[in-house]
């Protein structure tokens, strides 16, 4: 992929070349979970592909796909390197493989590295940008102190169990001293900070909205969810074993979370800043599944992934595409693009958490995985609260595009109209039989 | 079959809606499309009453202990009938009425309609509120698309709202199911579930509050009169003639035997918010002088009684409600129309701009008459049957000390009832004729058709209401038993 860009000058190629190869890799991934593997690589117990670890690749990688059929050719806009942003982003994938399955704290590590420096990088792609600039220094410095903390996390549950094998880990650590438990916190406050979870939430907005609004997609969508996965991986394996300690911890960030992505976003002015703290508070919501971690839990995070990137990435292909990013920016759309508009409305709903969409059954997986604990219940009760909040902001982009007047111009190819009614219509069929995507976990 | 029919007739017809071009051939397939459910709702009564045509059960969601079981019970039926015959007279009754875009109006009436079926039909929690979610998303674009000046707005206080109130009875839900034996969402496993009064006593108020935003009851109605004046009068037709009636059903198949002891211990509780609402909403309709605010207001003080009249918990009061709840919705849709009309054809729904309008259109003069009498619950009518049954429900109550007490405060609202409601007659028919209504033209055939359909209904119901005292007997003994404290106590 590296190479394409040196090779072929022509940009539908390079698109094509990412999207085969992505599709392959799916499918492969797909195979892999159906019991048909082709190499077999010596990993040295050093990750662990599971059905959950494959399902959630899987998840990941068929997001990438949607995201680079809907807004590949949207990269052209923001500068020169365009095969590169590709390579990126496979490196990313790359990263997102490797937190989704690792075995070894050091993978974990590696993994969150992979994801992050290349992020880095696709955050400051529009180099003329003053902003996109700021985004990646912001995001690089702050990245950058996180890791540290993690490091130091990892070097201290090194120091009080002597390995980096989780399952063993777990063994050593079930009797907590203070080693281990402030490993323990200060791995939470990295991952936290990778999760954009309050209150180390504050580079979000600013790096969401600086950063090219094709890569913002990407980041906000595919990278948080797989992050979640490896997030919820480390404290069911590693720490599983002294929940009791940490469950107040999550429900503390959980609410914290909720409280601050939804009240802020309702304040928004621009779409994308908007879903920058929207993001923020689907989060939240999705911590309600650390804080559980049961079954349930695990296959609400899954499920959770799945709708909350499929209807955002859906969200930005469209923002993408028009010239002004504020919700006056959508108004008379549906008149305009009434197919268009009719999608969006789909990805709104679904990530509203109404009936009939995946984005509805992942926010009822998440509480009832917290009811099913048998505590937390004003935490339930504050997260739909806070769901009824974010009502306003999703339903402001719904009032602008139908209810108000306006021009609102969107240039769309017959092939971009027709992606996004089947992204809609896969969202609505997750919402009906949401067993689809949760069966593998099992069979 | 039947059940299933009900629900996939106005989905898949609503949908195709979506692609009509033409007006009139779309008006068409909506009156159509409504004939044909009301036509299944009747062999449903009639020829197919076998349960195994009524109910229907298949797999949905595995693993998660729901399935899609529809079913329809004496209650289901009454409602159904209700939004069978509602839609046909609404369609017909607007038939010269012209909407933008009237595809998209009618494809999402008919969603409306296939949402509001599926909340009646529902035998499983969630089924029961996918439905219930599912009917207020079309209701939403109806009325933020083509209302009032304040639409927008209004609109979406209401959605706010309501969907608050059911987010919170989603939790509620997922609590009863984690409580039930056999982890399942079936409203036989709700009755059966296991569930210690303190958490009832909580539990009760997730599922009220739900409830009480949509019927609206006190204080919960603030969203009620903006809503329905600034909605286009077909969906309010809906809204306050159907819609309504989900927070009624809801009490009485999914709070009232699901948590009998909350109910019992919290009964008197809510029957003092129903009483100080109907007082209320009665005193303010008597001082409205816009027809569509008026009654609302009387729509409120009307529902507050069905409120009471439930957690008295008794047979004929359980009778009295079902049966109100389709006199008040055929009532109530007859008051629509007559709103409709004048507001056509005057431009206006002021009470002090109208008047004499009963020597240039007496047709009109005698529906509305007759159908502001049945408003006011006069013997002969309908809704005389239903009150009547509800009256001594509560008086004959034992589940309360105040029984007496609230009858008599209740009755009141009848006297109030007869105040506003022959003041707007007087208003808008008596009088001198002034410039606005001296050329007031008389009502056409469709509308003659639908509310000649109305008034030989408010008469039926009024002289032989035998058939719906009968469809309504089991049912009402059934839920008796379930949510009987005394029994329950014992054990």
């Amino acid at each position: 992929m590296m190479f394409s860009s040196v090779l072929l000058k022509q940009k539908s190629a390079v698109r094509g070349i990412a999207i085969t190869g992505l599709a392959v890799l799916l499918l492969v991934n797909i195979l892999e979970s159906r019991g048909i593997s082709f190499f077999k690589i010596d990993v040295s117990g050093m990750m662990h592909f599971d059905r959950f670890a494959l399902l959630s690749i899987s998840i990941a990688l068929f997001a990438t796909l949607v995201f680079f059929i809907l807004s590949a050719k949207d990269m052209e806009k923001i500068g020169a390197d365009y095969g590169e942003y590709f390579a990126l982003i496979f490196f990313i994938t790359c990263g997102i493989i490797l937190v989704a399955s690792f075995k070894s704290l050091l993978i974990l590590f590696l993994g969150i590295e992979i994801i992050s420096i290349p992020l880095y990088i696709l955050t400051g792609a529009d180099k003329r940008n003053l902003k996109s600039n700021e985004a990646s220094l912001k995001y690089f410095l702050m990245g950058a102190f996180s890791t540290g903390l993690m490091l130091m996390g990892i070097a201290l549950l090194y120091g009080a169990s002597g390995t980096f094998d989780v399952e063993r880990m777990r063994e050593m650590i079930a009797a907590p001293g203070v080693l281990s438990v402030a490993g323990m916190l200060l791995l939470l406050f990295s991952m936290s900070f990778k999760v954009s979870a309050a209150p180390f939430h504050f580079w979000t907005p600013d790096v969401y909205d600086g950063a090219p609004t094709a890569f913002t997609s990407f980041m906000a969508t595919i990278v948080k969810a797989a992050v979640f996965i490896g997030f919820i991986r480390l404290f069911d394996e590693t720490f599983g074993i002294s929940q009791e300690k940490w469950q107040i911890w999550f429900a503390v960030i959980a609410a914290a979370t909720l409280f601050i992505g939804n009240i802020t976003a309702v304040f928004q002015q621009s779409v994308k800043r908007m879903l920058a703290y929207s993001s923020i508070s689907q989060a939240g919501f999705m911590l309600l599944s650390l804080y559980a971690m049961n079954v349930s839990a695990k296959e609400g995070i899954l499920l959770y992934a799945a709708a909350y990137s499929l209807a955002t990435i859906g969200i930005f292909a469209v923002l993408n595409k028009l010239n002004d990013y504020t919700f006056e920016g959508f108004n008379g759309l549906a008149r305009q693009q009434p197919v268009i508009a009719a999608a969006m409305v789909i990805f709104l709903l679904s990530l509203a958490g109404i009936p009939l969409t995946a984005g509805f059954l992942a926010k009822f997986f998440m509480l009832k995985a917290v009811i099913a604990t048998g505590s937390g219940l004003w935490l339930v009760i504050f997260a739909v609260v806070m769901a009824a909040v974010s009502v306003y902001y999703y339903f402001r982009v719904i009032q602008a595009m139908y209810f108000k007047e306006g021009n609102a111009t969107i240039a769309a190819s017959g092939g971009f109209k027709w992606s996004l009614v089947g992204l809609a219509a896969l969202i609505i069929l997750l919402g009906i039989f949401p067993n689809l995507l949760i069966y593998w976990l099992y069979f | 079959m039947i059940a299933v029919l009900l629900i996939l007739i106005p989905l898949l017809t609503g949908l195709a809606a979506f692609f009509f071009r033409n007006e009139k051939a779309v008006r068409s397939w909506a009156l159509f499309s409504s004939l044909a459910t009301l036509a299944v709702s009747l062999l449903g009564l009639t020829v197919f009453k076998d349960a195994k045509y009524l109910f229907h059960e298949c797999e949905w969601m595995q693993g998660l202990g729901s399935s899609f079981a529809v079913g329809l019970d004496g209650m289901g039926q009454v409602l159904c009938l209700l939004t069978a015959v509602a839609y046909p007279i609404i369609f017909l009754s607007t038939w010269n009425s012209s909407y933008k875009r009237a595809h998209n109006f009618f494809a999402l009436m008919l969603l409306t309609q296939a949402g509001l079926m599926g909340v009646f039909l529902a035998m499983d929690a969630l089924l029961f509120y996918f439905f219930w979610e599912l009917a207020l998303i079309p209701v939403y674009f109806l009325c933020s698309q083509w209302g009032g000046e304040r639409r927008i707005q209004v609109t979406f206080k209401f959605f706010v709202y309501t969907f608050l109130g059911s987010v919170l009875m989603l939790i509620g839900i997922l609590y009863v199911y984690s409580h039930t034996a056999d982890q399942s969402f079936a409203i036989s496993s709700f009755y059966k579930a296991d569930l210690p009064y303190n958490s009832q006593s909580w539990l009760f108020w997730l599922f009220f509050i739900a409830f009480a935003i949509k019927m609206p009851i006190f204080p919960f109605h603030t969203w009620q009169p903006d809503t329905y004046e600034q909605s286009p009068t077909a969906t309010t037709m809906v809204l306050s003639g159907i819609m309504v009636k989900m927070g009624v059903l809801g009490l009485l198949r999914w709070l009232l035997p699901v948590l009998p002891i909350a109910s019992y211990s919290y009964g008197d509780t809510v029957s003092r918010l129903a009483i100080i609402g109907m007082i209320y909403a009665s005193l303010i309709a008597i001082r409205q002088d816009d027809m569509k605010r008026l009654i609302a207001y009387s729509s409120i003080a009307h529902i507050g009684l069905m409120c009471l009249t439930i957690f008295s918990e008794n047979k004929i009061g359980f009778q009295g409600v079902m049966i109100q709840m389709f006199n008040h919705g055929v009532n109530i849709i007859g008051l629509w129309i007559m709103v409709e009309l004048i507001e056509r054809q005057f431009g206006t729904r002021k009470l002090s701009e109208l008047g004499g309008l009963a020597q240039k259109a007496p047709t009109m003069a005698i529906f509305f008459v007759i159908i502001a009498l049945a408003n006011i619950a006069l013997p002969l009518t309908n809704a005389f049957v239903g009150e009547f049954l509800m009256f001594t429900g509560v008086f004959t109550s034992t589940v309360t000390k105040y029984n007496i007490l609230f009858t008599v405060l209740a009755a009141t609202c009848i006297i109030f009832a007869a105040v506003y409601t022959l003041n707007m007659v007087r208003k808008i028919f008596y009088g001198e004729a002034n410039a606005l209504t001296a050329n007031a033209k008389d009502i056409s055939l469709n509308e003659k058709l639908a509310l000649g359909v109305i008034v030989i209904l408010i008469c039926w119901m009024g002289v032989y209401p035998k058939p719906m005292l009968d469809l309504t007997n089991d049912i009402s003994d059934s839920i008796l038993k379930i949510s009987d404290v005394h029994h329950l106590l014992k054990k």
